[in-house]
């Protein structure tokens, strides 16, 4: 019974990592409507981006991450503002998701070649194998902890900011309509750039959490977008709270998976995830008309 | 002056779909068919097997475009289906006892079936999302045969000589080409290709030649108009999944055929059987079907002089596709063609008007 119980909550902790990589992608389609197929390689970039930034400067992790954020919300300003701003509004063949695509091979061969493929961690002390007892012989490991609350914390953050400030209200607006938003006097371009400096500052806070948990080699980038994939739609589009729930569920569904048997984990998620696309399309707590 | 302007001027109108000369197309082709067919008589076993991949990646990329292309359907999780065709092609020949060459069409209708309970879950994500959801089902698929323990489990499996040397004709391409037993498989292997090849363009240009394709080009080019139009996008999105599942499921066969051993990592890999066919698609152009043939001529000569680089030659094959997209997003064909007017697979509808002045009748 307490493996049961462990299973659970260590489920449900799992589920803020996946809301974590989950909320960067919500934001950048809430905003511009772009399915974003390198946002997993983008979280190792992130990871990658973290370790260098504590690896040369001899930071923690945790300290390395607030130098890392602006240096990736600029080059995410720039990504969208350089390249990918030019895929907007062309119904022409090929669509911008195939623009990601490409990105997508691009980052992750780019850090084989400089990172080779061996596995990195980010390191940070004692911090790494804490854990504070719930009794009843559960404990829970501080890092998986303060990762659901990171996760917390950033979608208040997120809904602050999309219905509390004007950058917010310029958000919304080119997610409603994105024409009456340019009529409007919204410059959508540099709209999009900040929702995607914004979206690289969320990334680079789950690549802290994903280095500080497990292993990461640039390979595994794919895995993460389905992950972040699977809690948006399970969650329903159009809500961050909705991903935060999503996240959850997917957590949940692996860890009771990989507690049957350690090799149906990512296989259970999936199932999971095709049972709620089968029986609620629009996921769990849907919001937005797609 | 009255009545002329009240006699409406009689035309006449035609639909005219074949090029300015059929027959020397069909001449072309059937020659060019031929030549291929009986290469391996006059060249070594090298450029047999490379043009076994060249022929495997167009028929690949055909499908691929008329899933992407034609029909609207972003899949990024084709390599379910080579995947499931490479494996239903062990299981078959493997544990089924059945003879190689008839279990690639086999693993062709299985691919269907598997294909159409697939369409029923992802056809429920739109766009951009119906890609990564294909993705994730070909994960499954990978995950699931990863679980298999008949076909070796997570590391695969490998074809006995007994399958591979049962495929019909080695003995007589063998005697008739004195050749050793692994370069006449090559060879049969090669006419596999070629037929699957061959097969696979026959199917995508008799499928936008008729009607079906009609209403395809015109969901390519306005999905809604199409719908206001009449045309059953449901329907037609669903059997150009299935079909090309069916394709895609017998290439799948035959190249684990060729490759004589599987694993699920190499047989479901995203960026083998999707992301170098997608850059086929895009380099070449997207939308034709002279786009893939070009695409693939440029992607094979790229992986046979740069391959050797490794993960730069990856962020190179993806900085290529992106200019591409970004400043000739109907790839080199469509560049080709909006210059030189040329269509070597003519699909297009023109309207022939034949006016016949009023006044003078």
């Amino acid at each position: 019974m307490t493996g049961w119980l462990d299973a659970l909550i260590q489920g449900v902790l799992l589920g803020g990592l996946y809301a974590l990589f989950a909320a960067g992608l919500s934001l950048i389609f809430g905003v511009m409507r772009l399915v974003n197929l390198a946002h997993g390689d983008l979280i190792v970039l992130a990871a990658f981006a973290v370790l260098v930034v504590a690896g040369k400067l001899g930071l923690d992790p945790f300290v390395a991450v607030l130098i890392a954020l602006p240096i990736l919300f600029v080059i995410g300003f720039a990504l969208q503002y350089v390249l990918l701003n030019r895929t907007l509004g062309r119904d022409l063949l090929p669509p911008p998701l195939l623009v990601t695509f490409g990105l997508s091979i691009i980052i992750q061969n780019g850090l084989l070649q400089i990172f080779s493929a061996d596995s990195q961690r980010l390191r940070s002390g004692a911090i790494e194998t804490a854990s504070v007892s719930l009794g009843g012989g559960i404990a829970v490991g501080v890092v998986p902890l303060l990762t659901l609350l990171s996760a917390i914390s950033v979608i208040v953050l997120l809904n602050l900011i999309f219905y509390r400030t004007p950058i917010g209200r310029a958000f919304r607006a080119t997610s409603d309509d994105l024409e009456v938003a340019q009529l409007m006097g919204i410059d959508i371009r540099r709209i999009f750039a900040l929702a995607m400096g914004l979206a690289f500052v969320v990334i680079t806070i789950a690549a802290l959490y994903l280095g500080l948990r497990a292993n990461f080699d640039p390979t595994i980038g794919p895995a993460r977008l389905l992950y972040a994939f699977e809690a948006v739609i399970i969650g329903g589009l159009g809500s961050f709270w909705g991903t935060l729930a999503g996240g959850i569920v997917l957590g949940l569904a692996q860890t009771i998976g990989a507690h049957i048997d350690p090799e149906w984990q990512i296989l259970a998620g999936h199932l999971a995830f095709l049972v709620v696309l089968v029986l609620r399309p629009r996921g769990l707590f849907p919001r937005a008309q797609d | 002056m009255m009545d002329h302007a009240a006699a409406k001027p009689t035309q006449e109108f035609r639909l005219e779909t074949a090029g300015r000369s059929p027959r020397a197309a069909a001449v072309a082709a059937i020659v060019i068919l031929l030549a291929l067919v009986l290469l391996p008589v006059v060249v070594g076993r090298n450029l047999i097997q490379d043009l076994i991949f060249l022929f495997y990646m167009l028929a690949l990329a055909q499908c691929w475009n008329l899933l992407a292309g034609y029909a609207g359907l972003i899949s990024v999780g084709q390599q379910a289906f080579v995947g499931l065709g490479g494996y239903l092609l062990f299981a078959l020949t493997l544990l089924g006892g059945i003879n190689p060459l008839l279990a690639i069409p086999i693993a062709g209708v299985v691919s269907a079936l598997f294909a159409l309970p697939t369409a029923l879950i992802v056809f429920r994500l739109r766009g951009a999302y119906f890609a990564i959801g294909t993705w994730v089902v070909a994960e499954v698929y990978r995950l699931v045969f990863a679980q298999f323990k008949p076909l070796g489990g997570g590391t695969g499996t490998s074809l006995t000589p007994s399958v591979t040397s049962s495929v019909p004709g080695i003995e007589w391409v063998k005697t008739l080409l004195d050749l050793r037993t692994p370069a006449a498989r090559d060879i049969i292997s090669y006419w596999a290709a070629l037929a699957l090849m061959a097969a696979t363009l026959a199917f995508v240009y008799g499928v936008l030649r008729s009607r079906r394709g009609l209403a395809l080009g015109a969901i390519r080019d306005h999905e809604a108009a199409a719908a206001g139009l009449g045309v059953d996008i449901y329907r037609i999105k669903l059997a150009v999944y299935v079909a090309t599942a069916a394709m895609t499921g017998m290439i799948g066969a035959l190249i684990y055929l060729q490759k004589a051993r599987i694993s699920p990592d190499a047989a479901f890999s995203v960026l083998d059987w999707t992301a170098y066919v997608m850059f086929i698609v895009v380099i070449g152009g997207i939308g034709t079907m002279e786009g893939p043939i070009i695409g693939a001529i440029i992607f094979y000569l790229m992986q046979r002089y740069f391959a050797d680089f490794g993960a730069s030659y990856l962020v190179l094959l993806g900085a290529l596709g992106i200019l591409v997209m970004l400043f000739a997003p109907r790839g080199i064909w469509g560049l080709v063609s909006e210059r030189h007017g040329l269509t070597l697979f003519p699909t297009r509808r023109r309207l022939i008007i034949h006016a016949q002045d009023s006044k003078r009748s």
